[in-house]
């Protein structure tokens, strides 16, 4: 299994959704290796078809496919929680099903 | 640089969603006036965004007043287009003046960093509280109602309990 983490550090969030991601794993008793890049222009973002901080794939798919395909851009990601509000990170859930 | 404490609040006469212009004189008759930074782009706006009405709306007819101000960079993030504010104000019910500082003027004359983030007025237009709205973007984990508390201080006369509290949210997107 391969896990990407991209950030931009711009936005305040990866921090959150990192130790979410850690937690996840930890739990699952995953020991994995987490591949972490920061992406700092939107050269780069373009490039890595990053949608927004945090991105994080699992074996190059996205945790949240809805959303994956957004234009590329140094901002912070907008998931959604299952009642549809807003949130920075995504879900516990979405890890979860993603790491399944 | 951002505005210190007691600074008297910098002008603006700038468009809104509604199509009209509005000018800092406008909100003369409100007792405490919290000018906002926001857009729409951003997931913390996104999620402060119930408690700006809810704001509003409780404390609109007591003095208080709320203008959000989006001064993001629309050619790097067409999310936040003023065409962008006008449908977002529009379904998200806001009841609160959006207002569009193209050219970043008003963004430089405050020096905002983040969205959202707070500058709260008192009547005599001195800055008496900067920062976040509460303590949480989870709407169920908030334990500290910041500017809830400064406002309703301010309009009962009293100083905010608060006066700084760090702004927690996306980078405002300069030009």
């Amino acid at each position: 299994m391969e896990i990407e983490f991209l950030f931009w550090d711009g936005c305040p969030s990866h921090p959150e959704a990192r130790q979410l991601l850690d937690d996840v794993l930890a739990e699952r008793g995953l020991d994995v290796a987490v591949k972490v890049r920061e992406v700092y222009t939107q050269a780069e973002a373009e490039e890595l078809r990053f949608p927004g901080s945090p991105t994080i794939r699992v074996d190059g798919k996205d945790v949240d496919p809805g959303s994956a395909s957004a234009r590329p851009a140094l901002n912070c990601r907008i998931y959604r929680k299952p009642d549809g509000r807003p949130s920075p990170v995504p879900t516990r859930e979405q890890l979860e099903a993603a790491l399944s | 640089m951002t505005i210190a404490l007691a600074t008297e609040a910098p002008t603006f006469d700038l468009p809104g969603v509604d199509g009209r212009q509005h000018s800092f004189g406008d909100y003369a008759d409100t007792t405490a006036l919290a000018v906002v930074w926001s857009c729409n782009h951003c997931p913390y706006v996104q999620a402060w965004e119930g408690r700006m009405i809810e704001l509003q709306r409780e404390f609109g007819d007591g003095g208080f007043g709320l203008v959000a101000i989006n001064s993001n960079d629309a050619d790097a993030y067409p999310e936040d287009s003023f065409e962008a504010m006008q449908a977002r104000a529009e379904g998200q019910g806001f009841n609160f003046d959006y207002l569009y500082d193209e050219d970043q003027s008003v963004l430089n004359a405050y020096g905002a960093e983040r969205t959202p983030e707070v500058f709260l007025f008192d009547g005599d237009r001195r800055l008496v509280y900067h920062g976040a709205i509460d303590d949480s973007r989870e709407e169920d984990g908030v334990s500290q109602q910041y500017l809830r508390d400064a406002l309703a201080a301010v309009l009962s006369g009293q100083e905010p309990p608060l006066s700084e509290t760090p702004a927690v949210g996306c980078t405002v997107k300069w030009k």
